[in-house]
């Protein structure tokens, strides 16, 4: 989870929840929709994408609707983390919940489709391979990093209340 | 120094005498709500693997208004899975086909100003408009607030946005919120709070004022707040509640920006597709047909809005062509237009009345858009493909300029067809 590595599509600003699964697929389950995931803004999207990509996006990534799915689908198509100038806080809330890495990097823009990244999530940075530039990210507070390094929120209350009911 | 309302609410939940903007706490959590899209189908399997109950089924409100009603058999298993949900663990707070989630919880007397309200949908932020801290989260957070009746947040820092002075006839807070949004973007906001004060806020009804608190979501913002006030209180008295005032910011609070609006500057605006922050004047449109005109909502079809369309429709049938789609907010707002005629001009205007709740504004209900069709719509959103197919067009605007459009064929400005008295 530390340590990152993965080839990168890129995205601009505002990708809204919207574009990256429709609302018209919200009727069904995550494997089904992760095979339109993207389809809003590139049609086709799944198909390329393989385990272990990144994708690398402007601004306020995954704002609007609050749909999880988003970034369950995004995970479930192969997506293993989001590098981007700003998140939506919903979208962001979302991936750490669910085990999709968000990783705020003020420099994102430098980073090119195709190139592959290295991401080091406790150091906060993130490595362009192809070249060697190094590009600072925001570290995730320890109470957050918690959640994150449990798998997701649903593992991270399994500790903490495992066996108490309610 | 003071702290914001914001601030208040968060220390107060957290336990602590004062929270700093940026620090991040656990707090408990006052009320939650969850709808049927995102709530008990994909709570209740997280729920069960770890063999936990819902911490309390009086603090929770569940809203079937997403897929009412069903159009086919998987929103219809959607739905009976809601019942269910609710049947199992004793929510009785729970309202089918009743109205939209936001606007019921204004409606029906759930919030309360100092409040923090957790709600699983991005327009949680609605509620703000009551004093309560309210906060739009996904369905695994709605679960771990469900299960433990506690989260984390990140204090956010606060934005002053203070509207002075009074809107002109034919200019409503939806106009405020789009020229707002066309001038700091759609991320104009991201992670802060956005407080409205001034007499320009002070002089907007509930659903008003509603409307500034709901598009915070479209600006970026973690949500929007209105501090109660006499408005605040008469709500409450309405619907048999008695409140005190509630909590404020502090005089000497720290606010990271403020900005100012003069509401007797603005005119009737309209976002263009596909960006709900690429706004231009509603006059400064031309030539542009529309085959739909859509009232619906949390946005866009509460009571006040099903009069403002009203008001313009009166005497007057929808252009040829045009197909004009109202689905109130709420079977209260919809009440409310029976009992004073509003309903029956739109009717007898040539509206097409459909069901309540979210319809076609996320793409899913009654209305959705075909391949090249072109709407002028109440909703909040005009993402590509947002209320159906990619290709088509969504203009958004207020109820006074969908109404105005609908008579005309294409987009214009209301003031044209309401006249300018003022």
């Amino acid at each position: 989870m530390n340590v990152l590595e993965g080839r990168v599509w890129r995205f601009g600003d505002d990708i809204d929840t919207d574009l990256i699964v429709p609302g018209r697929y919200l009727m069904y389950d995550v494997p089904e929709i992760a095979r339109h995931v993207m389809e809003g803004t590139r049609p086709g999207f799944a198909d390329l994408v393989k385990q272990g990509d990144v994708i690398v996006a402007g601004d306020n990534f995954g704002s609007g609707s609050s749909r999880e799915v988003a970034a369950r689908a995004l995970g479930e198509a192969g997506i293993v983390a989001v590098v981007a100038k700003s998140f939506s806080r919903i979208f962001f809330r979302n991936s750490i919940n669910v085990g999709l890495v968000p990783v705020e990097c003020p420099d994102a823009g430098v980073i090119q489709e195709g190139q592959t990244v290295r991401i080091d999530v406790d150091l906060g940075e993130v490595m362009i391979v192809d070249t060697g530039k190094l590009l600072a990210s925001r570290s995730l507070p320890s109470e957050v990093s918690a959640i994150m390094e449990a798998g997701g929120l649903v593992d991270f209350l399994k500790t903490r209340i495992a066996g108490t009911g309610s | 120094m003071g702290m914001t309302l914001a601030e208040k609410i968060i220390a107060g939940k957290a336990g602590l005498p004062e929270v700093s903007p940026d620090e991040i706490h656990w707090v408990d959590v006052d009320l939650a709500m969850i709808h049927d899209s995102g709530g008990p189908r994909r709570i209740w399997p997280m729920l069960d693997e770890l063999g936990v109950r819902v911490w309390d089924p009086d603090r929770v409100v569940l809203v079937a208004d997403h897929y009412v009603p069903a159009q086919d058999t998987g929103a219809a298993q959607i739905l009976q899975t809601t019942r269910a949900f609710a049947a199992e663990f004793g929510i009785s707070s729970f309202y089918e086909a009743e109205g939209i989630a936001h606007t019921l919880l204004v409606e029906k007397g759930h919030l309360r100003p100092g409040m923090l309200y957790v709600g699983g949908d991005s327009h949680t932020c609605t509620g703000g408009v009551l004093g309560c801290l309210a906060l739009g989260m996904g369905s695994t957070d709605l679960f771990g607030v469900l299960a433990t009746g506690r989260t984390w947040l990140r204090v956010p820092h606060t934005i002053r946005v203070d509207i002075e002075g009074s809107l002109q006839k034919g200019v409503t807070a939806k106009d405020v919120m789009l020229t707002m949004i066309g001038e700091k973007g759609m991320a104009g906001a991201v992670y802060r709070v956005l407080e409205f004060t001034g007499s320009g806020t002070a002089a907007m009804s509930v659903d008003e004022r509603s409307v500034l608190t709901n598009m915070c979501a479209e600006i970026g913002a973690k949500t929007g707040l209105i501090a109660s006030d006499e408005t605040t209180v008469s709500h409450f008295e309405e619907l048999g509640i008695q409140v005190d005032q509630g909590p404020s910011s502090d005089s000497d609070c720290k606010f990271l920006e403020n900005w100012s609006y003069d509401a007797s500057e603005m005119v009737p605006v309209v976002a263009q597709p596909h960006r709900h922050d690429d706004v231009v004047r509603a006059a400064d449109i031309r030539n542009t047909p529309i085959g739909r005109a859509y009232i619906g909502a949390c946005t866009g079809a509460k009571y006040a809005d099903l009069a403002m369309a009203a008001e313009v429709l009166d005497g007057h049938r929808v252009a040829p062509g045009v197909i004009l789609q109202v689905a109130p907010a709420s079977a209260g707002a919809l009440s409310r237009a029976m009992a004073d005629g509003t309903a029956q001009i739109l009717v007898a205007a040539g509206a097409q009345l459909l069901s309540t709740g979210c319809g076609a504004c996320p793409g899913l209900g009654s209305g959705v858009l075909g391949p090249g069709e072109v709407c002028i719509s109440t909703t909040s959103r005009n993402t590509r493909g947002r209320m159906g197919s990619p290709e088509s067009k969504v203009y958004l605007g207020s109820a006074y300029t969908v109404a105005a459009s609908a008579i005309a064929g294409e987009v214009i400005d209301p003031l044209s067809v309401m006249g300018t008295s003022v």
